[in-house]
């Protein structure tokens, strides 16, 4: 019996208009995401409550920590006259109910359709004296029709650029790091790579801290993580900037440049071996630093465990889905391991993607704008020996009987993703540990009793 | 547990203090010390109000209300999506609607269908790519039915759904249907529900006329999802008493039973709230009366049974009901003892969608435990306080925007001798058509809240730290942070069946486990306590 019955194999009819099993979603939630990344920030959803609790669930379903947001709370008068009173009577409600520093506004389908200006909105806010002295407004403008959820992170990034950081004169030593959307550990073992290497940083977002806050027996509704707001408008006085993660912080990678001359490497997310090695190059090249015993010896303990598994990992066939970030070096990585991959689905759009992906693995069925169906078609017609993705390919796993290693957004039915990183040449290892420990249980699974093995 | 609580009156004005002076004069409507006179006269209460905006607020949007809770629970109709992916997405198998499509039955509950509507058709109209989604659908899966939910984005563009549905009907002669129930109609979940139900009943019930199955003790069951396998215990309860279920509105259900469910002769309501219209539209087009009934909770299982049996009027079917709930109300009461032993004397307090804030009460009386204070999400003013307000409910703007289906009296398939039967049974004192609302049944100084807010919810486990919070998965970790455990009654996180018998021990096994587990006298080490005293804690043994 199958869970998934009604996917047919075989001949694969190109559809144009139908979805079906999204490896995507929308913006907004990116920017609730992002937003989260700011010490002391509520994110605000203009549109109706719908949108706002959809979020809110997907990311507590994804971190099992509370996630506050509000919502402009749109019925069919806000729909039809505009949002502006919905979201002048919201300011003044969680000021005095909430206390933010920051209000974070990011628009919905809904309020970008009908058009509302949040440039003049904002404004408007502060003439009436709804804005209590040293608070801030800040927005991105997030319409569901366009771009993905990873879209929806990059515009709030460059809200918050545009918003939160302060032109300088002076330039001074620190580095003015953007990461893209992963989680907040990786968040973390970025930082202490940084702490490490000696470099001086500003880093925005930063979930650390937010979505994995302890049990204290009291709800800290602003938890301790989250970039500092005094700490993010010192960016504009960085000595360079660093982006990690193409699509989700090239906006924002932009917005320093243009506005505040702040100028800096946008690179690949440090996953895996040679995007980790890039990422530390570009601090070299920045610094002029020497790369310290420590974090050599973490990479040599990656290729080691590389060189002492391979034979397990040559040639197995993989399926991937997920958002472009991680796809591209987490794709170049399982290359690295001698592993092939077969099948790559993303939902988001963009020749950078496609380029991107053609250059590592130019022999793979890649599909950049595609859905889960296509990707459990393409696995129906050629098996694979791993599904790689977010918690909605466990139907598929199960149908076709692969091992699945859960990676990316959302992961709503496993723990750990929020605590142990998998950037980094330690999460590297981590993800190699979690690829052989699949591997070898099927094999374990499957043997015949007869070549049943202690060691492997 | 805590010695002395502030009263309800003093927690209500704690809970508004720091609003503005207009919301906390609004929320001071939605939130009643309660008080039960004779007659089960209770205070009156705002309900189905808009939601003030800012605030961090439990609810939902229509979307949610039509096609996550009415129509998710069907397997076998293609729920297209219409709007950009998100909706689509995050409506995604998130209920835990469970359904038994068996070895070569339609499912698609597992699937997820969008139009996907990008900035060009924003611009230009997206009609024409949900013809070609349908028709793409329509000839992938062949299914019975195809039906169309509108998003935000396409109310305001104006894009027809219902003219795209009549035209795709008509080009690939299957059933296909449309729903307005854009995110922003309504304030709540609520007017979602009312849409999905009101299409539901014009576009299949009534289609199909042949009696299936036996012929006597024809019923359905309206309201219930099948949350964690709860239709599953109802059903098989039906089938050894020897009733015949038609349909479910809308746990484990099919295209099929919808169109057949005029042919029952009873009408269960379980979850008032989400279908009380399609009983009343039922009543009035068929003759089917219906009558309210509860499967949360052993006693209200036994009791909404008999009522059942009650009205076939039959000795065979009285005496067997009665049986088999004799039998298993006194297996149920040997784990009700050993677990309530366990749970006696301790405190809840329920803030959930419609029903399951009353209903749910029931269960922790079985437990012996406290409610301290309840309220509803979407809920109207006689889900609180009974039909009998009906005729006072003002009807504002929000309402007026959901379409109110006028149905008349179907000549050839109207069965007067449902209505005959009625009239008989209510002389002798059997109530139909009555729903006596949440309020009634609570202690008198209960605090009921309407539509609480997550900035209330912290203030009132501050104010009367019950043992037991029920709330959803938005709330969820925010409670659990202040050290109650919070059981989750929309989707039971990952429990259930909770109803019927069998679900009845299941829920006092698990909220043992959660009033009672160790976890939550771990919050902090014997250096962080302040006195150190009550620092080692002391666990108790899990039953076994």
């Amino acid at each position: 019996m199958t869970l998934l019955r009604h996917t047919p194999a075989g001949e694969i009819k190109e559809r144009e208009a139908l979805v079906i099993n999204p490896a995507k979603t929308c913006q907004p939630i990116g920017a609730m995401y992002a937003s989260l990344g700011i010490h002391g920030a509520l994110p605000h959803s203009h549109g109706s409550q719908g949108c706002c609790s959809y979020h809110r669930s997907t990311l507590t379903r994804h971190y099992k920590d509370p996630v506050m947001a509000s919502t402009s709370s749109f019925t069919e008068g806000s729909a039809v006259f505009g949002g502006q009173a919905n979201l002048l009577t919201a300011i003044q409600t969680i000021f005095s109910v909430y206390d933010p520093k920051v209000i974070a506004i990011h628009t919905t389908c809904l309020s970008e359709t009908i058009g509302d200006d949040m440039v003049q909105i904002r404004k408007k806010a502060f003439d009436d004296g709804k804005v209590p002295d040293g608070k801030l407004i800040i927005y991105g403008n997030t319409p569901s029709y366009v771009g993905t959820h990873v879209t929806g992170y990059a515009n709030m990034v460059k809200g918050i650029v545009r918003d939160l950081v302060k032109a300088s004169e002076t330039k001074g030593e620190h580095l003015a790091v953007i990461p893209g959307w992963v989680e907040p550990c990786d968040m973390r073992e970025i930082k202490r790579y940084l702490n490490v290497l000696g470099v001086p940083f500003v880093m925005f977002p930063d979930t650390d801290g937010v979505f994995d806050a302890p049990m204290t027996g009291k709800h800290v509704f602003y938890p301790k993580g989250g970039a500092k707001v005094e700490d993010i408008a010192t960016a504009g006085a960085a000595k360079a900037s660093l982006s990690l993660g193409r699509v989700a912080t090239l906006l924002g990678s932009e917005e320093l440049s243009k506005t505040f001359g702040v100028e800096g490497d946008v690179v690949d997310l440090p996953i895996g071996l040679a995007a980790t090695d890039r990422m530390i190059e570009s601090l070299i090249k920045t610094y002029g630093l020497t790369v310290a015993e420590s974090i050599n010896d973490e990479r040599g303990k990656l290729v080691d465990l590389l060189s002492d598994m391979e034979q397990y990992l040559w040639g197995k066939k993989v399926a991937i889905f997920g958002d472009p970030d991680q796809l591209i070096p987490l794709t170049e990585f399982l290359k690295t391991m001698g592993m092939d991959v077969r099948h790559i689905v993303t939902g988001t759009e963009g020749n950078y993607i496609r380029d991107r992906l053609t250059e590592i693995n130019p022999t793979a069925n890649l599909k950049v704008g595609g859905d889960m169906f296509l990707l459990h078609q393409w696995m129906k017609n050629e098996p694979v020996d791993l599904l790689i993705g977010n918690t909605y390919g466990k139907y598929m796993a199960r149908d076709e009987d692969v091992p699945f290693l859960r990676f990316g957004f959302p992961i709503l039915d496993r723990q750990g993703h929020q605590h142990f990183p998998t950037v980094g040449y330690m999460g590297g290892i981590r993800l190699v540990e979690q690829i052989l420990n699949l591997l070898m249980d099927r094999i374990d699974r499957d043997v015949e009793e007869h070549k049943m093995e202690l060691q492997m | 547990m805590i010695e002395h609580r502030p009263d309800a009156a003093t927690a209500k004005q704690e809970l508004t203090a720091k609003y503005p002076s207009k919301l906390a004069k609004k929320r001071g409507q939605q939130m009643v010390a309660n008080k039960v006179e004779d007659g089960n006269v209770v205070p009156e209460v705002l309900a189905n109000s808009r939601t003030a905006p800012g605030i961090i607020t439990q609810r939902g949007c229509t979307y949610a209300g039509c096609k996550g809770v009415i129509l998710g629970p069907t397997r076998d109709i293609v729920n297209i999506t219409h709007g950009p992916i998100g909706c689509g997405f995050y409506s995604w198998l998130t209920r835990r609607n469970m359904t038994d499509p068996g070895p070569d039955g339609e499912n698609y509950m597992l699937y997820s269908f969008s139009s996907d509507l990008h900035e060009n058709e924003i611009v230009f109209g997206g009609e024409k790519k949900l013809e070609a989604a349908v028709r793409e659908a329509n000839e992938l899966f062949h299914p019975k039915a195809i039906s169309i939910f509108s998003t935000c984005p396409v109310g305001l563009i104006g894009d027809d759904v219902h003219a795209v549905a009549r035209k795709m009907k008509e080009e690939l002669g299957i059933n296909v249907f449309g729903f307005s129930c854009e995110g922003y109609k309504g304030v709540s979940q609520s007017a979602g529900h009312h849409i999905a139900n009101n299409q539901v009943f014009k576009h299949i019930v009534g289609l199909d006329d042949q009696v299936r199955g036996q012929k006597k003790f024809r019923v359905n069951l309206l309201g219930e999802y099948n949350i964690g396998g709860d239709a599953f215990e109802i059903e098989e309860l039906f089938k050894r008493c020897g009733f015949e279920l038609v349909a479910t509105f809308s746990g484990n259900s099919t295209y099929g039973q919808f169109a057949n469910a005029q042919t029952a002769d009873l009408n269960m309501v379980m979850c008032h709230r989400s279908i009380n219209y399609v009983a009343e539209m039922m009543e009035k087009k068929y003759g089917i009366p219906w009558i309210k009934v509860n499967f949360v909770s052993a006693n209200a299982t036994a009791k909404s049974l008999i009522k059942m049996a009650e009205y076939f009027e039959d000795a065979e079917l009285l005496a067997r009901t009665k049986a088999i709930c004799e039998e298993e109300l006194a297996k149920v009461e040997v784990m009700r003892k050993k677990y309530a032993a366990r749970t006696h004397g301790k405190s809840v307090v329920l803030f959930v969608g419609g029903s399951r804030a009353h209903h749910y009460q029931e269960l922790f009386k079985e437990l012996e435990m406290k409610v301290l204070a309840a309220g509803y999400e979407f809920a109207h003013r006689d889900d609180y306080e009974g039909r009998k307000v009906l005729p006072t409910i003002k009807v504002d703007a929000d309402s007026r925007n959901i379409e109110e289906l006028h149905v008349e009296k179907d000549e050839a398939l109207y069965r007067a001798y449902l209505s005959e039967r009625k009239e008989r049974l209510e002389a002798e004192g059997y109530t139909f058509s009555d729903y006596a609302g949440m309020m009634p049944e609570m202690d008198t100084d209960s605090l009921v809240i309407d539509d609480i807010s997550s900035y209330e919810t912290e203030k009132l486990i501050e104010l009367w730290k019950p043992d037991v919070f029920c709330a959803g998965i938005k709330e969820k970790f925010v409670i659990q942070k202040m050290g109650i455990p919070c059981k989750q009654l929309h989707n039971y996180d990952v429990g259930g069946p909770y109803n019927a018998f069998r679900g009845a021990v299941n829920f006092y096994r698990d909220i043992d486990r959660m009033a009672n587990s160790p976890v939550w006298k771990l919050t902090l080490a014997s250096w962080q306590e302040e006195s150190v005293e009550s620092a080692s804690p002391v666990l108790e043994p899990a039953l076994a």
